[in-house]
């Protein structure tokens, strides 16, 4: 099982993805350039994440312009054979973009970027991130001007009913209520997956958890179920 | 055709500098090129009003791997083959008419210093000075300002790891915006900012050339007015995405060994690089203006060799490496466009579609060869007698003291800062250890290695103001008791000298004087000045700012193990304040905004006690003797024991003295004082370990989160937590 992470020209967490996965997770990575379009390399075993980051600057909306970059149609091929997608920040924008997931991430309610640890709670079981996690606390950073998940009613249910949300924001003893909603994200939903369940994306950056030197190892569990069979 | 003396004078050059270029060139010089001499010959490039005094600075150092000044940054080995390459910069006169450009800018110019000697940055600081929040412009220029620093800061990518800001009336008009870069990069792999060998081809790379930004350098130079708002033509705009593709690019392109030398185009675009870099290599530079990339039509040869378009780096390359520099600037979707050649004749020629527009010789114009240099006049300021005045008998103490440690902490510059740092990325790069473990300077670790840096931008301008040889000496030593108590080793600094106009004699006097303790505070910590920057000029009809030094420094932990944190850690450990408590509430937040009095003399500072308090703390750090330590600063001992207290939730419990004033004891700004905290079972070891140094027992931290001082309940720590946390904010949205 291995990784790949694309780079995208204003990515800037790609790094931190690539360390936090083979330096203090052990497992094999490999950086895609997203002007190639090959992943014939992977196999639906493996994981394509895409970083946060400011894609192509985010000038016209986060997202819109590297769902056209070439590496995106292979993606979008690798999710349809079952492949398993992680899309974190900037990444998780792009997959509701593309159409890989539902909804869309607007500004931040209070319309400024935010960047601080944010606690959050998986509240479903059926996928894989869930399942290796349960329902435990984690404290994860988020750092974003638009990350409010909105979608209309009609999606948000069918996300409910489905469950196909996979995190929310919550408080330091996992009750979620509107102090603990960092972005005005509809329900203090962090992250949801596909109707599939092999396309997750989340605004919190677990990358960003997972060094011993940061203090703070609550990431790791996200990353690592990733490397498990769906 | 020759331009007239009345073109140079409104370009701001002055008759004697006309009459000098004459002098030069042999003959009258033509608009473009007086309007090229006008920028390099600006304060802001030249420091022809303050390199005589610069030059008093202690600039030498082993550790330093060029000198102040040879290069767009200071370079410090920091061992195991790695150096660091760190500077601060102003960027105060285009923030204060356009905010959020302004201070973006400011962001992406800095960076660029950085890894246009090839290093990565890793670490971005910053220093803010405003007016009073109660005014409306000062917030909406603290939010444009915070606004412009994350956008660009958090789209390129590299962590804002620390800052400092204050708030004070002197900084209505012309607010201060200090911008700092640290960058990493391998001894050996650094790029110099040269050019030689004839018939080199020298290449534009990055953003088209635009018209802004032009004469920002000499807008720097000069007093903020009414009429400043009609210059925002001199007010870049900036692309933080470009530079990011910019940084990969360059960083890929160091590499391939085709570069020769490179320079970013920050002040005054392709006049300063194209100078700069032939004067350094000692050649010269035909350019073809008409070959540089433009985002817009009819723009004149001196706007072209003007213009401060931001995103942009001049590069001379080896002859025959142009297809693979193409080839790494294509991939990134970047121009990259030769607009000319090295000559071995040392002069500039500049053609317009085969028109020689300008032929200067090159080191006529750059800092160290024809750029002017004065001596100013300076003079005792006449408010020093005022300030000799105060006698603290005058102030009657409070009898309420939980209420006036309330009203101290909701100050703007004791307050939480958080409204404004959580709207940058602070944890971006996966280095800045600071998120989950606090400490007086940040704390960014090296991927690669078990070193770290320890970082920190200071100056409490009040105090300088107040003294300005000692209040230079304080900023340079807070910096570094910050980096003490982080358990890192400080290195050198780099300056950001923020004082009004230099013909004023007073503020020359503030100037040469803030030089003069600076530099004996540096020479006594061995800390050497690496660069900066100097910005004059920061004064509207108010009057000049406070005199405002920013220091800003790096030092280094060589494992990330050494790290010293600020909070406390257990219930029970004693609290001990290292150096002395003093009968002194001079400069203090709690003097200056709490009792009214705006005059008084700097707080109580020996610099040789500072020297053997820092030992001190470094070797009880080394000992592994302390669990915590957190210097005492603005707000003083009682905003110190409880910005430890809210790390973890723990209280404390303090008696202060009986022989000394409870206000000057709780809210004094005497310097050379840390507090640490040790576990009850070591400390006679640990009293003993103290041996000559001044120390005194406070008290202890409590199990639960309670504070008490002398036995009298001072309520919750959650409780000052929740006022700390939420009074800036309601400042600026009130």
């Amino acid at each position: 099982m291995k990784f790949g992470v694309i780079v995208f020209p204003g990515s800037n967490c790609d790094r931190d993805m690539v360390n936090a996965l083979s330096d203090d997770l052990k497992q094999e990575v490999v950086m895609l350039w997203h002007k190639d379009n090959d992943l014939s390399m992977f196999t639906t075993d493996d994981c394509i994440v895409l970083p946060g980051g400011f894609s192509y600057g985010d000038y016209l909306r986060c997202g819109a312009l590297a769902r056209f970059s070439p590496m995106m149609e292979q993606v979008i091929n690798f999710a349809g054979k079952g492949g398993k997608v992680l899309g974190v920040c900037n990444g998780f924008q792009i997959l509701c973009e593309s159409g890989l997931l539902p909804g869309v991430l607007l500004q931040n309610d209070h319309q400024r970027f935010i960047c601080k640890n944010v606690f959050i709670k998986s509240n479903s079981k059926e996928n894989i991130i869930s399942n290796h996690i349960g329902n435990k606390v984690l404290k994860i950073p988020v750092a974003h001007n638009e990350g409010r998940f909105y979608a209309n009613t009609e999606t948000i249910k069918e996300l409910t009913e489905n469950n196909q949300i996979i995190f929310n924001y919550c408080d330091e003893s996992g009750e979620v209520h509107l102090d603990s909603n960092p972005n005005g994200a509809l329900n203090n939903i962090a992250g949801i997956c596909n109707a599939t369940r092999n396309v997750f994306g989340m605004m919190p950056h677990p990358e960003r958890a997972c060094s011993n030197d940061l203090h703070n190892i609550d990431g790791r569990g996200i990353l690592m179920a990733l490397t498990h069979r769906n | 055709m020759q331009a007239t003396l009345e073109q140079a004078l409104k370009l701001g050059l002055r008759e004697e500098e006309f009459e000098q270029i004459k002098l030069i060139l042999g003959r009258t010089p033509n608009f473009t090129e007086v309007a090229m001499y006008s920028v390099m010959w600006s304060e802001h490039c030249s420091y022809k009003n303050s390199i005589t005094w610069l030059k008093t600075l202690p600039r030498d150092g082993d550790k330093l791997l060029v000198k102040a000044g040879e290069e767009n940054a200071g370079l410090v080995d920091i061992g195991d083959g790695w150096a660091c390459v760190f500077k601060i910069e102003s960027h105060n006169h285009p923030s204060a008419i356009e905010p959020f450009q302004g201070a973006a800018t400011g962001v992406g110019g800095i960076h660029r210093d950085i890894f246009t000697m090839g290093a990565r940055p890793v670490a971005a600081l910053n220093s803010l000075r405003f007016g009073s929040l109660d005014n409306d412009k000062t917030k909406w220029l603290v939010k444009g300002v915070v606004k412009g620093i994350g956008h660009y800061g958090n789209c390129f990518g590299v962590p804002t790891v620390a800052g400092e800001v204050y708030f004070e009336d002197c900084y209505q008009t012309n607010p201060l915006v200090n911008a700092m870069s640290v960058g990493v990069v391998r001894i050996g792999a650094t790029v110099s900012a040269t050019s030689h060998t004839e018939g080199s081809p020298v290449f534009i790379v990055g953003a088209a050339t635009g018209k802004d930004g032009i004469g920002g350098a000499s807008f720097a130079s000069a007093d903020i007015s009414g009429s400043s708002a009609e210059q925002l033509p001199a007010v870049q705009v900036g692309d933080p995405f470009e530079e990011k593709k910019l940084l990969e690019a360059c960083l890929e392109l160091i590499p391939t060994g085709a570069l020769i030398g490179m320079q970013d185009m920050g002040a005054a675009g392709i006049t300063c690089s194209t100078s700069e870099m032939s004067a350094k290599g000692e050649h010269g530079m035909i350019i073809h203006l008409d070959k540089v990339p433009v985002r817009q039509l009819n723009i004149k040869p001196w706007e072209m060799l003007l213009s401060e378009s931001q995103e942009r780096m001049l590069i001379v390359i080896k002859q025959g490496t142009e297809a693979v520099v193409k080839k790494i600037f294509d991939k990134w979707d970047i121009h990259c466009v030769q607009i000319g050649e090295v000559t071995k004749d040392k002069n500039l020629k500049y053609y317009m579609n085969g028109e020689l527009v300008a032929d200067i010789p090159a080191e006529s114009l750059v800092l160290g060869g024809g750029a002017p240099i004065y001596k100013r006049d300076f003079k005792e300021p006449s408010y020093f007698s005022e300030i000799n005045k105060f006698d603290i008998d005058s102030v009657i103490e409070p009898a309420l003291l939980k209420e006036t440690a309330s009203n101290l902490i909701k100050l703007p510059n004791i307050a939480s800062k958080k409204w404004i740092y959580e709207q940058y990325d602070s944890m971006v790069m996966t280095g800045n250890t600071q998120t989950n473990s606090p400490s007086d300077a940040s704390v960014v670790r090296i991927h690669g290695t078990k070193k770290a840096l320890a970082v920190t931008t200071d100056c409490n301008s009040r105090y300088v103001f107040a003294d300005p040889y000692k209040g230079a000496m304080i900023a340079v030593c807070e910096a570094a008791r910050n980096i003490i108590c982080s358990g890192g080793m400080p290195v050198a600094i780099t300056n950001c000298l923020n004082f009004g106009n230099p013909y004023n004699p007073e503020v020359y006097y503030q100037f040469v004087n803030a030089i003069k303790g600076m530099g004996e505070a540096c020479r006594k910590l061995d800390t050497p000045v690496t660069g900066g920057n100097v910005s004059f000029y920061n004064q509207s009809e108010d009057g000049p700012v406070y005199p405002t030094p920013t220091i800003g420094m790096v030092g280094v932990l060589d494992s990330l193990d050494d790290k010293m944190t600020l909070g406390f850690k257990h219930s029970g450990d004693l609290i001990y304040l290292i150096g002395e408590q003093k009968n002194d509430i001079n400069c203090s937040e709690y003097l200056h905004h709490l009792c009214g009095v705006k005059y008084s003399p700097a707080p109580y500072f020996n610099l040789e006690q500072e020297y053997l308090v820092q030992q001190t703390v470094s070797r009880l750090i080394d000992e592994r003797l302390i669990k915590s330590a957190h210097d005492i600063s603005e707000g003083g001992l009682f905003t110190c024991l409880l910005e430890s207290a809210m790390v973890n939730n723990l209280g404390f419990h303090i008696y202060t003295l009986p022989t000394l004033r409870k206000d000057a004891q709780l809210f004094g700004e005497a310097q050379s004082r840390i507090v640490v905290t040790v576990k009850p079972e070591i400390h006679t070891f640990f009293e003993a370990e103290l041996k000559s140094v001044p120390f005194l027992k406070l008290g202890h931290v409590r199990a639960n989160d309670e504070i008490t001082i002398d036995h009298e309940n001072w309520g919750l720590v959650n409780d000052w937590k929740m006022v700390y946390d939420t009074a800036l904010e309601s400042l600026i949205n009130g």
